[in-house]
This record gives structure tokens, sequence and C-alpha cells, in this order.
């Protein structure tokens, strides 16, 4: 049932009945399957898109281009764990190209995020060396415009 | 000088759109929810839009082909086999034009005149009945049954057909009941047409929009190929209602003397429309899958809603349309229609802008995002609570 994915993906806090008619099945065969996917991982949680510069929160994000050395048979695996494992990583990824890991971190400030990779990540034995790019602005993010969106601009038309 | 008199009688005696009273009360309501439009409410996908700005860009700012582009039609001509199986060529069986409407009117103007008689199964898209007014040819009227699920069915179509019948009008899925034909239901319509002399305008704008099963086609029948116009276009599919884009597919004498037409009236269809439509051919079928889901999304709220509040409704599997029947009420069509309105501020369409055979019943369209949907369904329900 992909498109059950679809839709949880687009907005989890739907209510199963509602995901149900939508679906046109039934509300049990719904949350069983909600039930299966979660158990086997492929849901791996529920979340909330905020738009934190909307808030009083102070927040920055950083992308940091990571060059390391693998491991003998764990590969960049290990490498990544020590990384991703930090609270601070919002996201890790690795990478085809000019590097390796790309780390995504999210803290209060640039000092905060400066003093994190100066501190936990460069430090790092099989870290080689780090890139660091700041975001400015967010525009969309997992598929969401953080701009108001577009209106209707339809007009009363007979067909 | 009388100007009424200047105008010539079949175009004056022609009645206006019966629903432009709700539009105007619908304008003055803050906070009204319309189910009357029959138009999208996803915008053009971006790929889309971009590739016509692009083409701007270029200074693609000219005439095409009066056919449209051979770029488009060849597109065109891939898309028609690889979705419905049909075999046209861009060079001479295609011909690009400004939105479906255009092509129904080009049909029926090659086609019709004074002295013909052209059969349109009710309800049904109020261009055809116009366009054949214009053309002098008369109107038949065929009323579809609910029972029927609203198909068109050889026994009914056997019982219109006269010496005079020239064009049969068959559009699934249907505006306004979503209605849509199988495969073995065209079979038997093409058992009753295929040694007559009678043509078929085929308006399969919502072919896309089919749930549960691939739409068909009429003239994937070999004996019906020849006998069929194909119209189609982009305004459903990829929401490009604006862009104003559409194509007929037919024997290549039909093609002709519809160019001709063309040619003279209106030269060629926009060609910042025909960029961005090949675009939409060549990568749209993503589009088209999301829009479609999110349509039956809505689909199943709005039947599942009626059938809480004892709304009687056949469930259609095309288009973006249900329509309700609403005699438990006692009301007609239209009061029903006005009523709802100014009780509830929802709008809908009374049955019988479509055909006499429209009454009791009203279109209600679900291009609407769910939640405009739900608080309609929830006026709705309130509204029907006086009638129990």
């Amino acid at each position: 049932m992909l498109e059950l994915l679809e839709l949880l993906e687009k907005d989890s806090r739907l209510t199963t009945e509602e995901m149900a008619i939508r679906l046109g099945i039934s509300k049990e065969d719904l949350e069983k399957q909600i039930k299966e996917y979660e158990e086997q991982g492929v849901i791996v949680g529920y979340t909330t898109m905020i738009n934190w510069e909307k808030t009083e929160k102070e927040n920055v994000t950083a992308l940091i281009e990571a060059k390391v050395t693998p491991q003998r048979l764990e590969g960049f695996d290990r490498v990544a764990e020590r990384i991703y494992k930090f609270p601070e990583v919002t996201n890790c990824y690795l990478m085809s190209g000019g590097f390796d890991l790309m780390v995504i971190i999210e803290g209060r400030t640039l000092k905060e995020v400066a003093m994190f990779v100066a501190h936990k990540l460069a430090p790092l034995e099989s870290v080689l060396s780090t890139s660091t790019h700041f975001v400015l602005k967010k525009y969309k993010e997992k598929g969401r415009i953080f701009s108001k969106g577009e209106t209707d601009e339809r007009e009363a038309i007979f067909l | 000088m009388n100007i009424q008199q200047m105008i010539r009688k079949n175009v004056r005696d022609c009645p206006p759109s019966g629903i432009r009273k709700y539009f105007d009360l619908l304008n003055e309501m803050e906070d009204a929810i319309s189910l009357g439009v029959g138009e999208p409410d996803f915008q053009t996908p971006w790929n889309i839009r971009e590739a016509g700005i692009y083409s701007l860009e270029r200074g693609l700012t000219k005439y095409s082909a009066n056919a449209g582009y051979i770029e488009l039609r060849q597109e065109i001509s891939n898309y028609v086999k690889r979705k419905y199986n049909l075999s046209y060529s861009f060079d001479g069986e295609i011909l690009v034009t400004v939105g479906g409407s255009e092509g129904i009117d080009l049909a029926l103007r090659a086609l019709t005149g004074p002295g013909d008689e052209v059969i349109i199964p009710e309800p049904s898209f109020v261009a055809y009945k116009g366009c054949t007014i214009f053309t002098g040819a008369d109107p038949v009227p065929l009323s579809l049954r609910q029972e029927d699920r609203f198909k068109l069915t050889p026994e009914l179509l056997e019982s219109a057909i006269t010496p005079k019948t020239k064009v049969v009008i068959i559009a699934f899925p249907n505006n306004p009941t979503g209605a849509i034909m199988t495969r073995e239901d065209l079979a038997k319509i093409v058992d009753v047409l295929k040694d007559k002399d009678i043509m078929v305008i085929s308006d399969e704008i919502y072919a896309e929009l089919t749930y549960g099963r691939e739409h068909v086609s009429i003239a994937e029948f070999p004996e019906m190929r020849d006998r069929t116009i194909v119209v189609n276009g982009f305004s459903k599919a990829y929401s490009m209602t604006g862009w104003r884009l559409g194509y007929v597919l037919a024997h290549k004498d039909i093609i002709k003397a519809m160019n001709k037409i063309h040619q003279y009236a209106i030269m060629c269809a926009p060609t910042t429309s025909q960029k961005a439509a090949v675009e939409a051919l060549k990568n749209g079928d993503d589009s088209i899958r999301v829009m479609r889901d999110e349509y039956n999304q809505r689909r199943r709220i709005m039947l599942n809603g009626y059938r809480k509040m004892g709304l009687e409704c056949f469930e259609p599997e095309g288009a973006f349309y249900l329509f309700p029947c609403i005699k438990s009420t006692g009301l007609s069509s239209d009061e029903f229609a006005e009523r709802l309105l100014k009780e509830q501020r929802v709008l809908v369409v009374p049955g019988t802008a479509f055909g006499d055979c429209g009454e009791g019943f009203v279109r209600t369209c679900y291009a609407e995002s769910a939640e405009k949907l739900k608080e309609a369904l929830r006026r709705m329900s309130v509204f029907l609570e006086q009638f129990r």
C-alpha cells in the first residue's frame, strides 16, 4: 500500500478513520497495515514540520561535507555511527563524489555549530577534513514550501 | 435598427447558462464553498509551467503549423498509443486545438448542418447541444438513467437513431455524472453503430481520471476507428485549463476538413501552451498519478459523506464529479441548489443544467481540498436535517 505511506508522509495527523475512507479500506485493515509497517521499520516515526524561523527559538542549520577514512571491515558505517549519534546531527548521508559524509547539523547559534565541528567532528581520528556551509534561508524542506502557497485563482465559469 | 433582430435566430434563441444566478449569489458570500466549478484545483505541475516559460525565453512567439508543432503531434501520437492503444499519425491524423472545446465545435461543424440530427446522451456537458444548434443541426437528447449507472446502453441508442442521425456524442468519463464505459459496455454500442453511416464524437477529456480501471476509447475497436473523432486535451489530465489546449484524432479526410475550419477561424493553437504540452506528455505521468490519487481519496470522502447523510448516490468511476439524487428532499434540483446556497452557503449545480433528465440530481465537483469538502459535507448534512 504505497498510497497509505504517501498519505501518511503528507499528513500523519489524519485519523485512522479518515485514512480508511480515503483509501477505501476498512479501519481494521488500515490499523493492521500501519502496525506492520511500524514493526518492519518501514515507518520509522512521526514528526511535524516546523518553520523555526517564525518562532522565538534561535536555530541555525549547517551542511558539513566530511572526508573520512573508511575502516577495515566496517567501511564507512562505523565512522558514520560515531557522527550521527550526536543529537545535534539531524541528517547523515554517505555520498558519492568529492566527499564521503554529508552531515546536517542544527544548533542554536553559529558559534554553537562551529564549536561542535571544531570540538567533536573534526578531531575524530577518521575524519580527514570538513567543510562547513551555513544555511541562510530555508525555502523548501521535505516537499513543503515554507512561503505562502499559490491562491485559488479559479473564476466562475460554466462547464 | 433592432439589434436583436440582427442576431442569427438560433444563436439568439439558445438559452444562456442556467447557473449564472448561482455564481452571482456566490460572489456576494464571504465563506461559501463552491462545488460548482468543473475545474481542477491543482496548479499546473511546475515542470510544465517551466517549459512554457522557457519557450518564451527562447523567443518562440510565432505561429506554429496550423495543425500544431510536429514535435507535439508526435508526442500525442506516442501518448495515445502508449495509453489507449490508438494509432494515429502525426502527419494528417492529429490536429491540435484550442482546448477540447474547439475540437468539439470543429467536429460538429465539419460533419453536421441543417437537416442532420446529433444524438446527445444526457445529462451531459452543455457545449454539445449549443454547438450543435449553432451548426443548424438538431440536437436529439437521449436520457440516460441512474439505474444504468448513467451508461449509454444499446437499447437507448437504437431508440434514438433515425435516418437523419449523423453523429452520436459519446462522452465518458462523463461530466456531470462521473460515469464510465467499460470495454464490454462499448462493445455493445459498437455493435449498434458499426454498419451505419453515423459518426461518433468521443469526448475523452477525462480519460486520465478513472478510478480502479483504465479508460477505454471506442476508437480502439477497429470497426470504429475511422468512424470516430476522438477529442482529448490537457485541461483535466494535467490541470492546464487556462492554457487552452486540446487535440483531435480522426481519419485523415476528417482531419483535413476540420483543419480547414481551424485554419480560418483559429490559425493555430497557442504556441507557449504547445511547448508546455510537449513537456506534459514527456514527463507528466507522475503528476497525473499524484493528482488522480488525490481525486480518488476525495471521491471516497464525498461518497462516504453522502452515504452517511442518507443522500442516494451511485458510485462514479471517473472524472471529478458526484451526481447525488436529491429526490428524497421533495425539492426540485433548482430549489435544492438555491436553498443549499442561501441556507448553508454551499454551491452545487442543479442536474437540470445538463439536460431535462438531470431533474432530481445535483452535480457536485470534488476538485477542492479535502478540508473544504469535509466542511461542505457538514453543511449539507445540516441542510438535509430539515427534510427528515
